[in-house]
């Protein structure tokens, strides 16, 4: 009886209680780490929708990261269908000179310098959602923009200084679908003081769709449209701001090697001034070069 | 009564041996490479970590993700495109030591752990001379070792190989707090 009461109930629960302490092996120690990991998963922000600040013309939802400084020459060349006596285009050229700088990682600033139009810009951008994974899951990026162009080419249709100025608004929504494609969309708003052929203040909407898709872990193709909302501008002769990019990426620089029907390379250019045409050849070739800088000191710690 | 007290002692037994298990979520390693170009220093405080002093066996885990660095552009290239985090998220260590150490007491032990790091999906046999040290209830586990990043397949591009050491430093400090 004795016996038979041990072979049947308690050997059982030895084997178990055996089993239960042998079977703690190294594997077990690493299996009850990633059991309670799971329980107390962590938020992660998913960083670097895109590789840079402007995605062509567009700005990102990027900005540089707490005081870090970022020097940007945004370069296009005429347009290719400019014939062989202008050297396809290469004769000529309009630039942008750009310093972003990161107040913190989710508000940055921005000056720059055009030579279409002879054009001054400032901006500010805050992130107000920044897309993360985990514990608290946010699907996509939001940051908001708020530009100001100011243009002093010398010019009779503006009667005063102050007619030179235009106001952007714009809410840049992002997503980072895969650590390959990043898509967004921007509605926008713009205030011209005075739109030039129209020769009277113009508020124009607009909207971009863009993205990108990354083939290798440093290069990317990009793209983006600006789509002007019809009635808009009917008065002048314009097209939608069409352009395709190359991004490469090497440590603290990006080239972006772009194709783009517009000359500008700010808001109040690329979306309202924008009359080349891809199916005429009025096609610029440019690309944008970015640096970036570090001021961050580097914390004094006991490594 | 005769099986009474086995379950006893055989209870006493597995208690015993689980109070030797520690476990923290708070365990610190930080990485550097310096050169004269550039230095790259990052730091993970939120490993996790669990030291079994009976069987003598130490496991690690984290989230590459949660390497701080002091500059943004870095992290998101450490991720991005050196240790490709959102294929391998994590990085493991699981391995046991022979020598004997008693966290009950205060004193300081030399270990040799022996075991398997893995890094951006590469498993490797690795064997680190570590110490611990315990010190009123609270155990310490401390080593430096260089790591390669070649030996886990991470790519590091010709253009700034002069920035990256070929061998990082490698530092852990994990605590754990006994609760008698």
């Amino acid at each position: 009886m004795e016996t038979k009461l041990l072979s049947t109930r308690i050997l059982p629960l030895i084997i178990l209680l055996l089993t239960g302490t042998v079977g703690i092996t190294q594997d077990s120690l690493l299996t009850m780490l990633e059991d309670s990991s799971k329980s107390s998963q962590a938020t992660v922000a998913v960083e670097g929708a895109f590789k840079a600040i402007h995605l062509v013309n567009t700005q990102t939802t990027e900005s540089p990261g707490k005081k870090e400084l970022n020097f940007i020459i945004m370069h296009r060349f005429g347009k290719l269908n400019d014939g062989a006596y202008n050297f396809f285009g290469l004769d000529n050229a309009s630039i942008r000179l750009g310093l972003d700088y990161g107040i913190s990682d989710r508000l940055g600033v921005g000056i720059g310098r055009s030579s279409f139009e002879k054009t001054f810009d400032g901006y500010v951008k805050y992130k107000l959602l920044q897309q993360s994974s985990g514990k608290k899951t946010v699907p996509i990026n939001i940051s908001l923009l708020v530009a100001v162009n100011h243009l002093t080419l010398r010019s009779d249709t503006f009667v005063s200084a102050q007619n030179k100025t235009s106001y952007i608004t714009q809410a840049i929504i992002a997503r980072k679908f895969s650590s390959a494609l990043s898509l967004m969309v921007a509605p926008t708003y713009i205030h011209y003081n005075r739109y030039p052929v129209l020769r009277s203040a113009k508020e124009v909407f607009a909207a971009t769709v863009g993205g990108r898709l990354k083939f290798t872990k440093r290069m990317a193709i990009t793209a983006e449209y600006n789509y002007l909302i019809p009635g808009m501008l009917d008065a002048v002769d314009l097209e939608h701001s069409l352009s395709l990019g190359l991004d490469i990426e090497t440590g603290g620089h990006v080239f972006q090697l772009v194709f783009t029907n517009s000359n500008g390379m700010i808001e109040s250019q690329y979306i309202g001034k924008t009359n080349g045409s891809w199916g005429n050849g009025d096609i610029f070739f440019g690309f944008n070069v970015s640096r970036n800088f570090s001021f961050n000191k580097e914390k004094k710690k006991n490594w | 009564m005769k099986t009474l007290s086995l379950c006893a002692a055989a209870l006493l037994f597995f208690t015993t041996v689980h109070s030797q298990i520690l476990m923290t979520k708070k365990g610190v390693i930080s990485f550097h490479s310096h050169t004269i170009l550039e230095n790259v220093d990052a730091e993970n405080k939120n490993v996790m970590a669990v030291i079994d002093a009976g069987k003598k066996h130490i496991a690690f885990s984290m989230l590459m993700k949660q390497f701080v660095f002091p500059k943004k552009l870095m992290q998101q290239h450490f991720n991005e495109n050196y240790v490709e985090s959102d294929k391998f998220p994590k990085a493991t260590f699981s391995g046991s030591y022979a020598e004997d150490a008693d966290i009950t007491k205060d004193g300081t032990y030399s270990l040799t752990v022996t075991g398997k790091l893995t890094i951006h999906g590469v498993t490797r046999d690795v064997t680190i001379p570590s110490t611990l040290t315990v010190q009123s209830g609270t155990v310490t586990g401390a080593t430096t070792f260089k790591l390669n990043p070649t030996d886990y397949e991470i790519d590091i591009p010709f253009i700034v190989r002069n920035k990256i050491e070929k061998e990082n430093t490698v530092k852990v400090n994990v605590e754990w707090k006994q609760n008698y």
